[in-house]
């Protein structure tokens, strides 16, 4: 339940619902659109990544003199688990034709379409079980142009204007014009898409689309398709070996400059085991778990930029790094599960941002940037948000709204997981509103892809939240589980061809300690061992007590939160 | 429809007293987490007592918002004799819970070819013949931290109704408390994910547009468009991005 003292504010959003109800029941938008201007001065007065301090130069690897984001600046000037004496490269303890890391969304798609379309064998080597990724909890829906009001180039234009015309546009024809594709592929494979009566995709809008394009699979969309595309794939342990709990720390390369496979780590027994690979491809997620800013996240455990470090000290070249996906509609209130993500979807079936008077202030599907900057600037410039008894603050979501549009039960039916949700501590959707802040979300950039997922590497693939250039500088909805289908697909199948022709030469992580050096000259002071791998959440003392025990270079805690952000887990963290 | 779960909800009326005041670090309770006292903050979720005892989980703990099944976990409550389960990352701890998690159930999947099975009753009867074994007992529906009907769905699974296998079962997390607790020992999160696949693959209707949409991109049917827009400045891309329509 919310505390009484909210009670005043929650009269006011039920006074004001009959007259947002007729509005929401037109056509026209319940609150007027932002034009380029408006646009632009919002994300400069309130993005969390216009902060100053939200950016600085990294000092060493491809994108020297660059400004990332702080944080990955920091994780990028880091040491390797290794220097080059310590791994024997002479017999590699796993070959194989393409090893995949990560076994989330992307990495299975690559696994599979290698296994059907190219009779080649894989190796997926992942931090956690397979399917633990972001991927499972993506709620939301898809976007694909598959309406008949619709079409891909629709799609490209709501995607490129979406990333404010930044994105590498060869990615967003890939992936508008595979869309539909994808929809198919994933049907075929059992997956239950939401539908109308007469069979065709039930469709809703997103934050910034022009189209009904978001298909969904109830508010469990991520997860039906992750458990399909993971049981199709350990159908076939012949083809496709799956190593969980064997997250990749490093890569290795050849003399030719060729990525030649990765460093695995068992999370269990601490040993490293070498797989020697005719092509590697990166599908190990985002960032989330770095928490930005102090930002809460709504990402999984294991989203700690892995991949992101390895292809970095290998050569690869990152792009956009400079920029990250505030979700608009985090959890404010309950305490106990602020940051979780709240679908976009419940403002795609009409639900409301309102300020803490119960109006709106703001276009509820702007593009997510432009949306979640509007709603800090609501609470930090004009006083309109609802502090919660921990210290943070929040604006109403109006989802009593979606039963009143859609009819009763609609929201029971198509949003069960949310509804869950917040039923375990009292509140119900249907009756009260959400409150929501802005919650991390999203790796927009990463490192930098063509269509066919190749880096600037020979031999590495990139698929997924770890790649950079198709959302430009921000992602819309719906768009991410797109991406790694197709990117996914794309990968497995041109890192496939790769590896039929390739010829390796001899093995090295010569790269590893080059990096060093780099360090070195560079002058960098720094106690961070990456891949971090998981973050701990233990209290202050007792990480303290950790740290000192691994002589301030414990690797795999998570010593980037103790270094950067001593107060992340602070009450109001989130500002 | 959401059957609000049970076990999962606030702290009890009698924890509530037991509640000590601690000044520096607000009301603090007792958790045995296997076996082992604990004094965490009153307010935490299973998943943050233990991180807050300073565990760094391995297993046990993985989207932490209640999709992926990773942090099962059963419980029992002072002076009440029930195990009970659930969802570390959603389940409030109390004073006095003494728990374990059960990150990992022991179950063979199926290994099957989508496109040689039937979608009735015979795919049930070959990939996972245990399903007849149920004495309908109800064990895991009460197990479900989803709060599912586990055993209507297992019947209809019996009946060969692959479609209400799918309703039923859609929201299932495969944390696999129901198959830990079935007395029957069926694996009814994998029977479950076999049967949407068979539904998505067999039962759907067919999209009457998805095929066509398909087939014109095949046919190079935008290449035109795609063209014209990949070539355009920054400027006139723009122009035509905020004066398109929108539905």
């Amino acid at each position: 339940m919310y505390p009484d003292y909210m009670n005043e504010s929650l009269r006011k959003v039920e006074q004001t619902r009959p007259k947002r109800l007729i509005l929401a029941r037109k056509t026209e938008p319940v609150y007027p659109p932002m034009n380029a201007e408006e646009r632009q001065k919002v994300l400069e007065g309130f993005h969390p990544d216009y902060e100053p301090s939200a950016r600085r130069a990294v000092c060493v690897g491809p994108n020297k003199g660059e400004k990332l984001t702080t944080e990955v600046s920091d994780l990028l000037e880091s040491h390797s688990w290794l220097t080059s004496a310590q791994v024997d490269l002479s017999k590699p303890d796993i070959e194989t034709d393409v090893l995949i890391i990560g076994g989330g969304g992307a990495g299975c798609n690559a696994a599979l379409i290698a296994m059907r379309e190219h009779g080649v064998k894989s190796v997926i080597a992942t931090k956690l079980r397979m399917g633990d990724a972001n991927t499972m909890m993506s709620q939301g829906g898809m976007q694909a142009a598959v309406s008949r009001t619709d079409s891909p180039t629709r799609h490209y234009l709501d995607a490129i204007g979406g990333g404010h015309f930044e994105n590498k546009p060869e990615l967003v024809k890939a992936l508008t014009e595979d869309g539909p594709a994808v929809v198919k592929w994933l049907e075929d494979l059992g997956v239950c898409w939401d539908k109308e009566e007469d069979g065709s995709m039930k469709v809703m809008h997103g934050g910034g689309t022009s189209r009904k394009r978001m298909m969904s699979c109830r508010d469990y969309t991520g997860a039906m398709i992750m458990r399909t595309l993971m049981d199709e794939v350990r159908n076939h342990p012949d083809m496709i070996t799956v190593k969980e709990f064997m997250p990749a720390v490093e890569l290795i390369m050849d003399d030719k400059g060729q990525c030649a496979g990765a460093v695995l780590y068992n999370m269990d027994s601490e040993e490293f085991f070498t797989v020697k690979a005719k092509s590697t491809i990166i599908a190990t997620g985002g960032y989330g778990r770095l928490h930005i800013r102090g930002y809460d996240t709504t990402n999984h455990y294991g989203a700690t930029g892995d991949g992101l470090v390895m292809a970095y000290r290998a050569g690869a070249k990152l792009m956009y790094m400079d920029s990250v996906q505030y979700h608009p509609t985090g959890v404010s209130f309950p305490e106990q599960i602020a940051g979780f993500l709240v679908t976009e979807a419940i403002r795609g079936a009409g639900g409301q941002p309102l300020n803490k008077d119960g109006e709106l202030f703001v276009f509820p599907r702007e593009p997510r940037d432009i949306e979640a900057s509007a709603i800090i600037r609501e609470c930090v410039e004009n006083g309109g948000g609802v502090p919660t008894p921990s210290g943070r603050e929040g604006v109403w979501l109006d989802s009593p709204l979606i039963d009143m549009l859609h009819g009763e039960g609609y929201t029971e039916r198509h949003f069960p997981a949310m509804y869950r949700q917040f039923i375990r501590y009292g509140i119900d959707i249907t009756k009260l509103p959400m409150l929501i802040y802005p919650s991390l979300h999203y790796q927009n950039g990463g490192i930098e892809i063509n269509e066919k997922c190749e880096t600037d590497i020979p031999g590495l693939y990139v698929a997924g939240e770890a790649s950079g250039g198709l959302h430009g500088r921000n992602r819309l909805m719906g768009n991410s589980v797109l991406d790694y289908n197709v990117f996914g697909l794309r990968a497995g199948r041109y890192a496939s061809e790769y590896a039929k022709k390739v010829k390796l030469g001899k093995l090295s992580v010569a790269h590893l300690d080059a990096y060093e050096k780099q360090l070195k000259d560079a002058n960098v002071k720094t106690d961070l061992v990456t891949p971090i791998l998981l973050p701990s959440y233990a209290p202050k003392d007792v990480k303290k007590r950790q740290l000192v025990r691994g002589g301030n270079t414990l690797p795999g805690a998570s010593v980037l939160q103790n270094r950067l952000h001593d107060d992340a887990f602070s009450p109001a963290g989130a500002k | 429809m959401v059957k609000t779960p049970t076990a999962a909800t606030g702290v009890s009326a009698s924890a509530q007293k037991e509640v000590r005041q601690d000044d520096a670090a607000g009301n603090m309770i007792t958790v045995y987490i296997m076996g082992k006292a604990y004094e965490v903050p009153a307010e935490a979720t299973i998943m943050g007592a233990i991180e807050y005892a300073g565990h760094q989980i391995i297993r046990g703990a993985g989207c932490r918002e209640g999709y992926c099944g990773a942090c099962a976990t059963i419980y029992r409550l002072p002076g009440d004799y029930k195990i009970r389960t659930g969802l570390a990352c959603m389940t409030m701890a109390e004073d006095g819970m003494t728990l374990a998690q059960i990150p990992s159930v022991p179950a063979e999947k199926a290994i099957y070819d989508i496109e040689k099975l039937k979608p009735d009753v015979t795919a049930i009867q070959q990939m996972y013949p245990t399903v007849f074994r149920c004495v309908a007992c109800g064990t895991c529906t009460k197990s479900c931290p989803q709060g599912l009907q586990v055993m209507d769905y297992i019947q209809a699974a019996k009946r060969g109704d692959i479609a209400e296998v799918m309703d039923l079962s859609f929201d299932c997390v495969v944390c696999g408390l129901c198959m830990l607790r079935c007395p029957a020992e069926i694996t009814q999160p994998l029977m479950g994910i076999m049967a949407k696949r068979l539904y998505g693959r067999y039962l759907r209707k067919d999209s009457p547009e998805l095929a066509e949409r398909v087939k014109a991109v095949e046919d190079g049917v935008y290449e035109a468009e795609y063209a014209e827009m990949m070539k355009m400045s920054r400027e006139d891309l723009s122009k035509r991005y905020y004066a398109r329509d929108s539905e």
